[in-house]
């Protein structure tokens, strides 16, 4: 089996994040990190390939220094490392950045790619089911759990409250929760291997099938006005209540807040 | 002269941090409190590697370098000196004189399980009669048909009952050296288990208090003739050898002890208010921080500078390391002592509870001028190297 997992170097914003004058993230100041959802989704990638034996490869667009969270996958147990980095895939929205990753998708072999839920920088987990729509094959987002059965695999998908268990045929591609796993140490050893493995780079000439009309800033339909820390989405309210009065209560809470 | 490291360096310490911060600072005070070996740590330690790393990866290790796993000791006993020697213990006083004075056959039987940490490793030298002094060895070994037939103890032996392989040292014979008679002295390999080896007292001490440190009895102890370690006779070598190596191991501990306390202690005068400002704007608490960084720093270098000796002998097997070892267990112990008395001090009244982590770390400090090598035979070895 032969899977790619798609990662992301992202500033860590454990310690706060802070912001250029002109609202943009300021990310010379902040430490990198391997995206959390990305870093499980390898993981989940490595543990499928304790379990069945599988060919990982891990893909990256970035700057030149994304080639240090390549390495951190490969010391973490991936195989290979690939880096698409070129000054005119700069300034990518979600659209060019799947555009560029299905273009550089395009010429490797594969049964599963894995890509994180969304990444901590952005927060949109738009690129995972994109690269999907490009390549033209089955998405299961936010996967707690993946399994693989034959030539399928078997996802649960979570929900708020549920979560639902989906069966695609592959090739396809899910996108990975943090929650999904514990993510394993890189190891000493594999550290010392992944400095001497050689990471292939590709750039736009290596992207297959992909308009330049498609890629970087100019390929990029949304243009970031401002970013703000994120705010933290509630708990939620659960009740318990029969039909009628479920009903009832909800109109009720959607008076109180002038909703209707 | 490039005083930068290596990218690998880089990332192992990265991981080295994480998994201390993740893994051991949150058991450290419990660690420390119960007096317990914190054995769940050590699995996950096993699991990520850090017990076999500078054990080549053809006997199951990381084939990483001496440096490495310095910096990996240091990381650890920035959060926990217990830790620390855990890992230091095993790798250099067992696992690292079996790989270098041992047959490929000894090499292929007890590294594997050393490295991959299914099995933990610890050293027997001292005796009550014998620490410094290691011509006053008491415990004996006979040759009896295809077995050596071991009598005596070994008192003050980290990772004591923890363990399950022991490189330990016996009195072989008499030899004549110098016109003198002196006890010759041997390095045997012995497996927890053997009939007639046993444990004596725990011992209760000030620091490193979760350590397993124990007293080991050998009764009419029987192991393997094949279980000689190096040559007969050869022991005192192998054991000096293994303590110059396990001093650079010591000496991280020593380091990543007084880096632990400059770092509580920077965050706590940071915020700690007297007459109205935090006590880290007062001059003298400045000074005091800019003496201890400078010292620890200092250390820093003397401990990787020994560390890279050390792996410049592994590569070409000439190259001496033990001055280098010595004075950075010196230098570093002494740093350490006297940061974390420093820490404490600028703790106030909270650096004196338990409450606050610096008092453990003092406690944790003073061993490190005490074993391996006290830091008074640590100035034998520096100025004999002078004065030869």
């Amino acid at each position: 089996m032969k899977i790619v997992v798609c990662i992301k170097q992202v500033p860590d914003t454990k310690g706060g994040v802070k912001f250029n004058p002109d609202g943009t993230l300021d990310r010379a100041a902040m430490m990198t990190i391997m995206n959390p959802d990305d870093k499980a989704g390898l993981e989940a990638a490595l543990r499928l390939k304790d379990q069945y034996g599988a060919e990982v490869t891990v893909i990256t667009m970035g700057l030149p220094k994304a080639e240090d969270v390549l390495r951190e996958a490969i010391a973490m147990g991936a195989d290979k490392g690939i880096l698409v980095t070129d000054r005119v895939l700069g300034g990518a929205d979600t659209w060019a950045t799947s555009q560029t990753l299905a273009g550089a998708i395009r010429n490797l072999e594969y049964d599963l790619i894995i890509t994180g839920r969304q990444a901590i920088d952005g927060d949109t987990a738009q690129v995972g089911p994109q690269i999907s729509e490009h390549l033209n094959i089955p998405v299961i987002s936010y996967a707690q759990d993946i399994k693989i059965e034959g030539d399928s695999v078997i996802v649960e998908r979570q929900y708020d409250d549920r979560y639902h268990v989906l069966k695609a045929k592959m090739p396809c591609l899910v996108t990975a929760l943090a929650e999904l796993n514990e993510p394993r140490y890189m190891t000493p050893g594999g550290i010392f291997d992944a400095c001497k493995a050689e990471i292939t780079v590709w750039g736009r000439a290596n992207l297959v099938d992909v308009e330049d009309s498609n890629l970087g800033l100019k390929g990029s339909p949304t243009q970031i006005a401002k970013a703000s820390d994120k705010v933290r989405k509630g708990a939620g309210e659960k009740v318990t209540l029969d039909t009628a009065e479920s009903v009832d209560y909800i109109i009720g809470k959607l008076k109180e807040k002038h909703v209707i | 002269m490039d005083f930068t490291l290596k990218k690998e360096h880089e990332m192992a310490r990265t991981l080295f941090r994480e998994f201390a911060e993740k893994e051991v600072k949150p058991l450290a005070i419990e660690v420390d409190e119960t007096e317990e070996f914190p054995r769940a740590t050590v699995e996950k330690m096993a699991k990520a590697g850090f017990m076999g790393i500078p054990i080549p990866k053809e006997y199951g290790g990381q084939g990483c370098d001496i440096l490495t796993y310095a910096i990996c000791v240091e990381e650890l006993s920035k959060v926990c000196g217990t830790t620390g020697v855990i890992v230091s213990a095993h790798t250099s006083l067992c696992c690292d004189p079996i790989l270098t004075f041992g047959t490929e056959e000894q090499k292929q039987k007890y590294l594997p399980d050393l490295a991959s940490g299914k099995k933990i490793g610890a050293f027997g030298l001292t005796e009550p009669g014998a620490g410094t002094d290691a011509q006053g060895q008491q415990t004996k070994a006979v040759l009896d048909g295809d077995e050596w037939v071991i009598n005596g103890s070994k008192i003050f032996i980290t990772n004591g009952k923890e363990a399950d392989v022991y490189v330990i040292f016996a009195v072989t014979g008499m030899v004549e050296k110098r016109g003198k008679m002196i006890k010759e002295i041997s390095a045997f390999i012995v497996e927890k288990g053997t009939p007639g080896f046993t444990f004596g007292t725990k011992e209760k001490k000030m620091g490193i208090r979760g350590s397993s440190t124990y007293e080991l009895i050998f009764t009419d102890c029987r192991i393997p003739k094949e279980n000689m370690l190096g040559q007969q006779g050869k022991g005192f070598g192998i054991a000096m050898h293994t303590l110059d190596g396990g001093r650079i191991g010591i000496a991280a501990q020593a380091l990543g002890i007084g880096e632990g306390a400059l770092e509580r202690t920077i965050e706590y005068v940071k915020e700690r208010k007297q007459f109205g400002r935090a006590i880290g704007a007062f001059q003298n608490t400045q000074f005091q921080l800019a003496d201890m960084a400078t010292k620890a720093q200092a250390a820093q270098f003397m401990v990787y500078k020994a560390a890279c000796t050390k792996d410049q002998y592994t590569k070409d097997h000439k190259t001496s390391y033990n001055v280098e070892a010595a004075m950075a267990k010196l230098y570093a112990a002494e740093m350490a002592m006297e940061v974390t008395t420093k820490a404490v001090q600028l703790h106030g009244g909270y650096g004196y509870t338990r409450e606050y982590e610096v008092e453990r770390m003092m406690r944790d400090a003073k061993i490190t001028e005490i074993y391996e090598g006290t830091s008074e035979v640590q100035r034998m070895v520096i100025s004999a190297a002078l004065l030869k």
